[in-house]
């Protein structure tokens, strides 16, 4: 165990140093430098500007002190906003993404699980097909899209949420289910899938056999068994939830990261670029990990030898 | 006792007992049938078919152009001259989401073609070769997947500029990563039989059998997975599109045409209305048509 922990902080080090290399060296191969506008400077201020920010240092000193700084959590100045910097921007950010993702996770586990036991419960059924119905639109849907409609249909005509903004729970309230949307359809058609595969267990039939009454066999047989495939979606969920921050985000003008990444794209602000990259990797290796991990406590069947999971 | 042969005569030639009776049915005709009774993966072949139809014939037979404004006629609500009605600029909305829909389209098939390409490549000679190349080349993979494929995707159409060209180039070079796996998957499970052995043994050179043996038996699993990522394209590029980092004006992508909708949608929401919902009837067409491909593909659900 210590051993097969070891090689994979290991390998989570080499991933997340790969990423920051790859970072820097594709946002410092763009042409032309982040300060060159239509506006001539005069050369005593681009002097300056170079200055500032290290910009005619060698490359590969570039590279060792960005190197250096991020060992350090300094993901450095940004190019934008005068006097500010990248940490800045994620310390004012993340606390609002994380909220507004958290509960995004919570509606799309809730109500994700939720509708694939009344699904495979009533297989066949109208509530399944229903159940299925939403589902498949909720995979098929492109996030902006259901992030703009419902800021259309419930911000605007309704007057049921604010449209846009952040603030307390109501604010968050469009913003999360727009951002669970994928999500819950994805865990409701696995949790669906997984329930009527458990059902047709024979312990359930023994259960059954008892004259246990029914909310007993769903609940304390066959629910637990059925929900621990869906760890496997943790992986992905988490990183559906990180990078569909972008959209809703921009969509709703919440002043979190995943806004502050897409403004930084649109300035050019490659510091922000770099460090919000950096930042969400690392934080998706960790997860990956600490996910890994969680297996092996949930089903002892899954043996840590070498092989890696997803 | 006695048996003398007239005791025997032969039974009529016609009965054949333990005869096949039935034409024997290729691998392919089998998919096939099992995908033409599958009615929402037709179904999804069709409204797919119905698209493409729309997408490059459309253009030609409107009377309106994608790209030329007309200030008089802003904002029209869908009426019978502009069926979908008219964008800010007066243009026709129908039109425009033709030529959107006919880009779109593009970069699914053409990216997936790229990705398909660098994946079986990949795939393919790391499960055929083994040892400690494949593992040297599962742990280049294992780290591209260990980032969303989108952050990759928005850092090198930073570093390369919008544009179509570069949108081919990059989702063609980020995805092939669940193409390769797949594809490896295969061989690996493959390359141990037998029919293999004896192509070896008759002095088959390594690539022969890859592109000859190999692949064309993992062909059922490459189609599906390709039909898959068809949708997963189109949806990147219109999340590109809506970021900023998208193709460019005069260029009309779904994507494109939602973003621009988007800052109407207060006052006149038919701008957004009929890009989203022909970028989630896409979604939905390849998605079917992926499930039933998978099922039709599996042997384990012949009946």
């Amino acid at each position: 165990m210590a051993r097969y922990l070891l090689g994979r902080i290991a390998s989570a080090i080499f991933v997340i140093w790969f990423v920051v290399t790859m970072t820097f060296f594709l946002m410092h191969s763009i042409p032309g430098g982040p300060f060159s506008t239509d506006k001539v400077l005069p050369p005593q201020i681009m002097a300056n500007i170079n200055e500032r920010y290290h910009l005619k240092d060698p490359f590969l000193k570039q590279y060792i002190d960005y190197l250096k700084n991020i060992v350090q959590f300094n993901f450095g100045p940004t190019y934008r906003y005068q006097g500010r910097t990248v940490n800045d921007l994620i310390k004012e950010g993340l606390p609002k993404s994380a909220t507004l993702g958290l509960l995004a996770a919570v509606i799309a586990v809730v109500f994700g699980t939720g509708m694939g036991v009344v699904a495979a419960l009533r297989q066949n059924k109208a509530a399944d097909y229903f159940v299925t119905f939403l589902a498949t639109i909720g995979v098929s849907v492109p996030s902006f899209v259901i992030a703009t409609l419902l800021q259309y249909y419930l911000g605007f005509k309704a007057h049921l949420f604010p449209p846009i903004g952040w603030g307390e729970l109501k604010y968050m309230m469009m913003p999360a289910i727009a951002l669970s949307a994928y999500p819950v359809a994805q865990i409701t058609r696995l949790t669906r899938a997984s329930m009527l595969d458990v059902l047709n267990q024979d312990y359930i039939r023994t259960a059954r056999s008892k004259g246990l009454p029914g909310y007993v066999i769903v609940f304390k047989h066959a629910i637990r068994n059925a929900l621990i495939p869906l760890l496997t979606f943790f992986g992905p969920f988490f990183a559906y939830i990180l990078t569909g921050n972008f959209v809703v985000e921009y969509v709703f003008n919440i002043p979190g990261i995943g806004r502050s990444f897409v403004t930084s794209i649109g300035n050019r602000d490659y510091p922000v670029i770099m460090g919000t990259t950096i930042l969400f990797a690392t934080l998706l290796v960790t997860f990956n990990l600490l996910v890994d991990i969680a297996y092996t406590i949930v089903d002892p069947r899954i043996k840590l030898t070498g092989q890696k999971g997803v | 006792m006695s048996l003398d042969s007239d005791s025997f005569s032969p039974l009529p030639k016609a009965t054949k007992a333990e005869g096949i009776n039935r034409s024997s049915t290729t691998w392919r005709q089998d998919a096939c049938k099992r995908f033409r009774l599958n009615p929402l993966a037709m179904g999804g072949l069709i409204i797919l078919s119905l698209i493409i139809i729309f997408a490059i014939m459309g253009p030609s037979l409107s009377h309106f152009d994608y790209r030329s404004n007309d200030l008089q006629l802003t904002l029209l609500p869908p009426n019978w001259v502009h069926p979908f009605g008219t964008d800010e600029l007066g243009r026709d909305i129908m039109t425009r989401t033709m030529y959107g829909a006919r880009i779109s389209l593009l970069i699914g098939f053409g990216s997936v073609l790229i990705n398909l390409t660098i994946g079986i490549f990949y795939g393919g000679i790391s499960g055929y070769l083994g040892g400690r190349i494949d593992n040297l080349m599962q742990r280049l993979i294992d780290i591209i997947f260990s980032i969303p494929d989108l952050l990759y995707v928005i850092l090198l159409m930073v570093t390369l500029g919008a544009g179509l060209q570069n949108i081919f180039i990059v989702l063609g070079i980020v995805n092939w990563v669940p193409m390769a796996r797949i594809v490896r998957g295969q061989i690996l499970a493959l390359r141990e039989q037998d029919f293999v052995l004896a192509a070896r043994a008759l002095g088959a050179s390594t690539s022969r059998i890859l592109m000859k043996h190999l692949v064309p038996n993992s062909i059922g699993q490459i189609i599906v997975i390709a039909t898959l990522q068809i949708p997963a394209a189109i949806f990147m590029e219109s999340f590109l599109s809506f970021i900023g980092l998208g193709v460019q004006a005069p260029l009309v992508s779904l994507g494109y045409m939602v973003s621009e909708g988007r800052v109407d949608i207060p006052s006149y929401p038919f701008v957004l209305f009929f890009p989203a919902i022909i970028i989630a009837i896409l979604m939905l067409a390849f998605n079917f048509m992926g499930d039933g491909l998978r099922d039709a593909f599996d042997p384990k659900m012949r009946k």
